[in-house]
């Protein structure tokens, strides 16, 4: 069983298809970067797999549970896959340690104790322990980006989402983020990354699709895809960003 | 001649000399719809808030009949003055409803309850819906149920952004239940309203039910910059 299954997924916002029937499996311990212009619904792809957008045709399953079961079940795929997002999205009524015990309290159950451990470890681990008193109108957009990641670790995902987690930061403060990630990857933990990082792509992806137009329209190895497009759509594309 | 007009009269060309004592002998009885008035306001508020939450909530993310039935309660609310609501509850409701018995205190922090839910159901489900869609999503991603992402996440920052219109409305309901004069609930109006009719002293009267309006609200505002102070708007 892959950890998620893209059945020929469609998913339209109004009349326009945004998702055009999507087949890919991620095997555990990918690290699967997703590329693509903007409005080619490379975001909307990752927030069907948690559910933040529900699909309109075909099946998705993560974990081996459907993306189209009850509230409680999604619930479940939810807690499954952690979600960092482009503009952060941290609690700003709560320091970056309650930030981080608030998923492991109210949604796993663990005790507060218990939570407070988990807490003050994962966000050593993202290098952030001086830190964790303050709130996140006081910490820097890549240290407000990593407390996000150390909140969705906390959860204990199977697998970890990334809405461009680098897109509003200064590009000074990207390479702690991406360090982090780096980290992450190396640890075994399965990615799905949505970034115009190519850099983090070639050296840290196990895999890369690139979507356009809301179709597959490239998936191999990054190293590969990138030093030598396959498309001049894509040789394009890579211009841009670049 | 007698009442306002004899006392004009005898004061014709000069103007009435401020007499201290006037207010001393009245301040028992202003005191007691002082005390009223703060009765009525307190539950009125303590009502207004509760039903305001509900309809505000109902409104930002209940049911199409849940936001549809708060939203006609919302205009009806907004869209009548509070005395005619206060005479509607305390003189039209018993004949509607046979063996009802509206008492004037009653029928004060009914109105009051039901007029300022309106409008602290509006200034909830602003607050509610200017939260950044984010929180509610970074929220729903970690597989929380939607009332615990209301109750911990959304509510929390909604509601340090409720508390300067809140204060206002405060202020206002205060405020408002002067009108309740009109059923006769013996507040601070009405109180300073019956000593002027037996002294005919119009500016002391005036001045002291004026004067203690002030230090109620002027407390009111205190409290609430004492709650900014404490808790940072976000």
């Amino acid at each position: 069983m892959s950890m998620v299954e893209f059945h020929d997924v469609a998913k339209r916002f109004g009349t326009s298809v945004v998702l055009d029937g999507i087949t890919l499996n991620i095997e555990a311990g990918e690290v699967v970067v997703v590329v693509g212009p903007s409005g080619s619904g490379k975001s909307t792809f990752l927030r069907c797999i948690n559910v933040l957008e529900t699909i309109d045709g075909g099946d998705l399953l993560v974990d081996g549970q459907s993306v189209r079961g009850s509230p409680a079940q999604v619930r479940e795929i939810r807690r499954e896959a952690g979600m960092v997002f482009q503009q952060f999205n941290l609690f700003p009524q709560m320091s970056a340690l309650d930030n981080v015990m608030f998923g492991p309290t109210h949604t796993r159950g663990m005790g507060k104790a218990e939570a407070r451990a988990l807490a003050e470890e994962l966000l050593a681990k993202v290098g952030l322990a001086e830190r964790m008193n303050h709130y996140p109108a006081e910490l820097s957009g890549g240290q407000q980006q990593r407390v996000a990641i150390a909140r969705a670790l906390a959860i204990k995902p199977k697998l970890m989402l990334f809405d461009e987690p680098t897109s509003a930061l200064d590009p000074e403060l990207r390479h702690e983020v991406l360090k982090v990630m780096k980290d992450l990857a190396e640890e075994g933990m399965t990615m799905v990354v949505v970034t115009h990082e190519m850099e983090f792509a070639r050296k840290v992806g196990s895999r890369l699709i690139f979507i356009d137009g809301g179709k597959v329209a490239h998936d191999g190895p990054p190293a590969e895809l990138l030093s030598n497009p396959p498309s001049q759509r894509l040789k394009d594309f890579l211009q841009h960003v670049a | 001649m007698y009442g306002p007009a004899r006392v004009q009269q005898e004061h014709r060309g000069k103007a009435v000399q401020f007499d201290w004592s006037v207010i001393w002998a009245a301040l028992p009885n202003l005191l007691d719809g002082t005390w009223m008035t703060v009765k009525i306001t307190f539950w009125g508020l303590v009502g207004g808030f509760v039903l305001g939450a509900l309809a505000g909530v109902a409104r930002a993310y209940g049911p199409v009949i849940l936001s549809g039935i708060a939203q006609v309660y919302i205009a009806v609310i907004r869209g009548t003055p509070i005395v005619v609501q206060v005479m509607f509850i305390y003189f039209a409701l018993p004949l509607l409803v046979p063996g009802l018995r509206v008492d004037a205190i009653w029928a004060a922090i009914v109105t009051l309850i039901i007029n300022s839910g309106a409008y602290v159901a509006e200034i909830v489900r602003g607050s509610l819906l200017s939260v950044h869609k984010g929180l509610k999503e970074a929220g729903q991603a970690m597989g929380l149920p939607f009332h615990k992402i209301l109750l911990h996440i959304i509510g929390p920052v909604a509601f340090r952004r409720m508390i300067p219109p809140l204060g206002n409305q405060c202020i206002i309901s205060l405020k408002d239940s002067s009108l309740f004069i009109v059923i006769g609930v013996a507040e601070l109006t009405r109180q300073g309203q019956e000593i002027m009719a037996s002294n005919f002293r119009a500016v002391e009267i005036w001045s002291a039910v004026a004067i203690i309006y002030l230090i109620l609200t002027g407390a009111l505002a205190l409290a609430l910059r004492l709650v900014e102070k404490r808790m940072r708007i976000l």
